[in-house]
């Protein structure tokens, strides 16, 4: 308010004033924050509200929802239980983070500790281009490599949790490296220097200095992967088999939250109970997410202590 | 000694994991482009694509593809860059920042097929709009927005606060100072970063399937009247994007040459992200270079 | 400078959207217009017509509109694909004029299918697939029941080699498994199994695992890939199923929401020609809902 009352003195003295332009762009900053603010609290509640109300509108007991690992819902009695989907999500992020989490990093550290010059101008266009790729493409290759590959050679129709993974791993490596590797070069160059003054070798340096100093970041860097990883959809229904049991082993066909989604979302009708559950499989997507966060949060306020 | 050792092996163990990373991901690079290019040619660029004969194209899907990513990038960029400068040079260490913050996070990681579900809910339904390219751009707003704060605060504040305070030293007031200053010197880092994130809106899939649809009506590209829905240029009319289109012919499709489709349409959607990186980088240094000539 | 572009861009974004909406707003009045308009007054039908539903019925309704735009370049149909779920809620909320379905709209919650016209637009025959080394090629009604349950488990329990069966589903709301799970299992429910829901996928998997044993509409046997089961001895043909003798069929709905008027009309008519139901329907692997000697209602009892 002060900012507009001052405003106004100043153009009726007729000053060349230098204050407007800060009001108005104070405007447009603050718009634009807003329009997060908003946007997030708009996706929670519309998707919180929508997924509750296959327990609130159609009866579905949430805790067998939550616990039962029969998904039937187009029998005569039908059950509704996402365990299946919630392990298959967690048993693909998982096994993926696995698989790209060190390889992530490794790479990172290469490309910024190790071979700086050569990491810089040819690893991280490479790594940026491959961010960049779209997560079907992955899927196709994954559907018409990988599966076929693991079908040969492993066993099983190909299909299934462990073609998800290495879909996913593959996919999320880049982007883990990409970041990872960000929060490496943020790093002030006196650390380094410090290290290598004291007699440090690189490796003392990089596991004593550098890792600890940038660990909030490169764990966001594989909690983020994990959230890309969980809510990947197309890529993973293409190749996981997208059945509704436990897997057995890892070369069975499973299912995520995502494939579900996906597959039943547009023969389903709007309203109903078959698609609300939908919707409720969304709200765990997105409970999971806010799970992510607040991991991140988490690990980052502990390393500051 | 033993620490030299240690090193030594730390070392090949890093060099081994990024030739493993490179290694893989150049197999992939390579056999998309590979298999991609034995379908691309000027036919499959500009045809109509199939929905149940062979020899389909993907003129269309091409087009929705630069077209939904072009509406996205006219919400998200002047709203990133905004939230980018409020991140870097308004918030103060806060309730409110703090918020701030955990909406930015809770968007970022977001999977994007809720985003979908969002847009389907808000943009699609509600709205009454149904299957739109606005629905879609609406959607992938949400989901790149995030990307671009992030990347507009980084690169603000990576400038050097010796500039930031030169400036309001000499009486330069904060604002002024953001505009002449700041974003200048943040500029090359945040196009870069736009470029970047265009790639990936334009590869997204999951949070168009249930915004932009799956369809594409018939385009006549001579309509050039955004109000016509046989205009590319209406942003009121369903689009299937390339990458929905490599989606839908592999597990929905009918057509006999899902294989040819999808190789072709795969390559594309490689080759312009190439593009997209090869440009912002060419972009970023030639801007890098004027700036740094001019002050 | 460049701040004053950013600002400017801004602003466009806004009117853009603003003159969007309003823009919108037109062009559904003009929609509007153009249903009272067009009284196919003997002549060229014209106007806008959006019809949206199955992906399965996409192509065939597709390609029906497309050869309706050549003759009547007036007419502007979009045939929006999103799923039978989709086309029905859309049509009975009126974003669609017609909304196709691959299931009666009696079998779907939450549709109010009383307002609903149902038109069949054609038949689609299916039956199971399997792996050609199985060695079986007619089942009786009860071991594909037993099959599909998950009851026997090996080939050679039927009559056939000596091999572990792998089942190969569709997604639940599928029409395809719909209409198979309820004619051709008695509404047995199927044991899990691997689940795709596209026809190519689903035959890639079965001719590529030994073994296996799916459904797919009869316009996928085109090769020696699969095997094509008879039922109880009667073989899964086009003719067997216009005469009501093989079970496993259903119809492909266009629904309208009350009587279609206007070019909806025009082009369900169209649909229901002899021009279409002879060479678009069949060439697509559909068998022509006219040639059909049997009728079904919804719930799937036959006249």
């Amino acid at each position: 308010m002060t900012n507009q009352s001052e405003a106004v003195k100043e153009r009726l003295v007729k000053k060349k004033n230098k204050r407007s332009p800060e009001f108005r762009g104070k405007v447009i900053i603050l718009g634009s924050a807003g329009v997060i603010i908003i946007a997030a609290i708009a996706i929670t509640l519309f998707l919180t509200s929508k997924g509750l109300q296959t327990f609130i509108a159609n009866g579905v007991s949430p805790i067998e929802f939550l616990t039962s690992t029969n998904w039937r819902p187009t029998d005569e009695n039908p059950v509704y239980g996402a365990v299946p989907f919630i392990f298959g999500s967690f048993a693909v992020t998982l096994l993926a983070a696995l698989f790209a989490a060190p390889l992530g990093i490794g790479s990172a550290i290469f490309m910024t500790e190790i071979a700086r010059k050569w990491g810089q101008k040819f690893l991280q266009p490479v790594i940026e281009i491959l961010v960049g790729i779209p997560s079907v493409v992955y899927g196709f290759i994954g559907l018409t490599v990988i599966v076929p590959f693991i079908r040969d050679h492993i066993g099983g129709l190909g299909f299934g949790l462990l073609a998800g993974t290495i879909v996913v791993g593959i996919m999320i490596l880049p982007t883990v490296t990409s970041i990872a590797a960000d929060a490496m070069r943020s790093l002030p160059q006196n650390l380094r220097d410090a290290s290598y003054a004291i007699g440090a070798t690189r490796w003392q340096t990089i596991y004593r200095v550098l890792i600890p100093a940038a660990l909030p970041s490169l764990l966001t860097a594989i909690v983020l992967g994990m959230a890309r990883a969980f809510g990947e959809a197309l890529a993973v229904q293409m190749v996981i088999g997208n059945a509704r049991n436990l897997p057995d082993s890892l070369v069975e066909p499973a299912a995520t939250l995502t494939t579900i989604i996906t597959l039943n979302m547009g023969h389903t009708t709007f309203g109903s109970v078959e698609n609300n559950v939908l919707w409720s499989l969304g709200l765990i997507l997105l409970v999971m997410s806010y799970i992510f966060i607040v991991i991140i949060r988490f690990l980052s306020a502990r390393r500051k202590v | 000694m033993n620490s030299r050792v240690t090193d030594k092996i730390a070392t090949s163990i890093f060099v081994l994991f990024a030739a493993i990373m490179a290694g893989t991901l150049f197999a992939l690079l390579g056999y998309i482009l590979y298999h991609g290019f034995a379908v691309i040619d000027l036919d499959f660029l500009t045809s109509n694509s199939s929905s149940f004969r062979e020899g389909g194209g993907i003129k269309n899907q091409l087009f929705n593809s630069f077209y939904v990513l072009f509406i996205t990038m006219l919400f998200t960029v002047p709203l990133g860059i905004g939230g980018g400068i409020y991140m870097a040079e308004y918030a103060k260490p806060g309730k409110v920042t703090d918020f701030i913050r955990t909406c930015i996070e809770v968007l970022a990681s977001l999977p994007s097929i809720v985003v979908g579900m969002f847009g389907l809910l808000v943009f699609v339904a509600w709205t009454g709009w149904g299957y739109t390219i606005l629905s879609g751009a609406l959607a992938l707003t949400v989901f790149n927005l995030p990307v671009i704060v992030r990347v507009c605060e980084d690169a603000i504040r990576s400038v050097p606060r010796e500039l930031k305070e030169a400036s309001l030293a000499l009486g330069v007031t904060h604002w002024h100072t953001i505009k002449t200053v700041l974003l200048p010197a943040a500029f090359p880092g945040i196009l870069t970063g736009v470029i970047l994130s265009a790639g990936r809106v334009f590869g997204e899939a999951a949070a168009l399937l249930f915004t932009a649809g799956l369809t594409t009506p018939n385009l006549d590209f001579t309509n050039w009247n955004p109000f016509n829905i046989h205009s590319p240029l209406n942003i009121f009319r369903p689009a299937e994007t390339l990458s929905v289109h490599i989606w839908k012919v592999n597990t929905q499709g009918i057509i006999p040459d899902v294989r040819e489709v999808a190789d072709g349409a795969s390559a594309v959607l490689v080759i312009s992200v190439l593009i997209f990186n090869l440009l912002a980088r060419w972009l970023g240094s030639v801007i890098h270079k004027r700036m740094s000539g001019s002050k | 400078m460049k701040f004053k572009g950013l600002m400017l861009m801004l602003v466009m974004s806004f009117v853009l959207v603003f003159a969007a909406a309003c823009g919108n707003n037109n062009g559904g009045n003009n929609a509007g217009n153009n249903e009272g308009t067009d009284e196919n007054a003997g002549g060229e039908a014209s106007g806008q017509l959006v019809i949206s539903g199955s992906s399965a019925m996409q192509p065939l309704v597709a390609a029906a509109a497309e050869q309706f735009m050549e003759e009547n370049p007036n007419a502007d149909i979009q045939v929006q694909a999103g799923g039978s779920g989709t086309g029905l809620s859309q049509v009975s909320e009126g974003a669609v004029e017609i909304g196709n379905s691959d299931v009666f709209a009696e079998e779907k919650e939450g549709i109010p299918a009383d307002e609903l016209v149902d038109h069949k637009v054609a038949v689609v025959g299916m039956t199971a697939a399997v792996h050609p080394e199985v060695g079986v090629e007619d089942l009786s009604k009860e071991d594909l029941i037993k099959i599909f349950t998950g009851e026997v488990t090996n080939w050679k329990e039927v009559g056939g080699a000596d091999q572990e069966i792998t089942l190969v589903n569709r997604p639940d709301s599928s029409g395809t498994r719909a209409t198979f799970v309820k004619f051709g299992l008695d509404g047995a429910t199927p044991a899990e199994g691997i689940t795709e829901d596209s026809s190519n996928t689903v035959k890639k998997i079965i001719s590529e695992t030994p073994g296996a044993i799916g459904y797919l509409a009869f316009s996928y046997f085109t090769d020696d890939s699969v095997t094509k089961l008879s039922i109880d001895g009667v073989e899964a043909s086009d003719e067997n199923v216009q005469k009501g003798e093989f079970p496993i069929w259903a119809y492909e709905h266009s629904y309208t929401k009350g009587e279609p008027e206007g070019l909806a009309k025009t082009f369900l008519d169209y649909l229901m020609s002899d021009e279409v139901q002879n060479n678009i329907v069949p060439e697509q692997g559909y068998i022509a809902a006219s040639k059909m000697e049997v009728e079904r209602d919804a719930e799937g009892n036959q006249k």
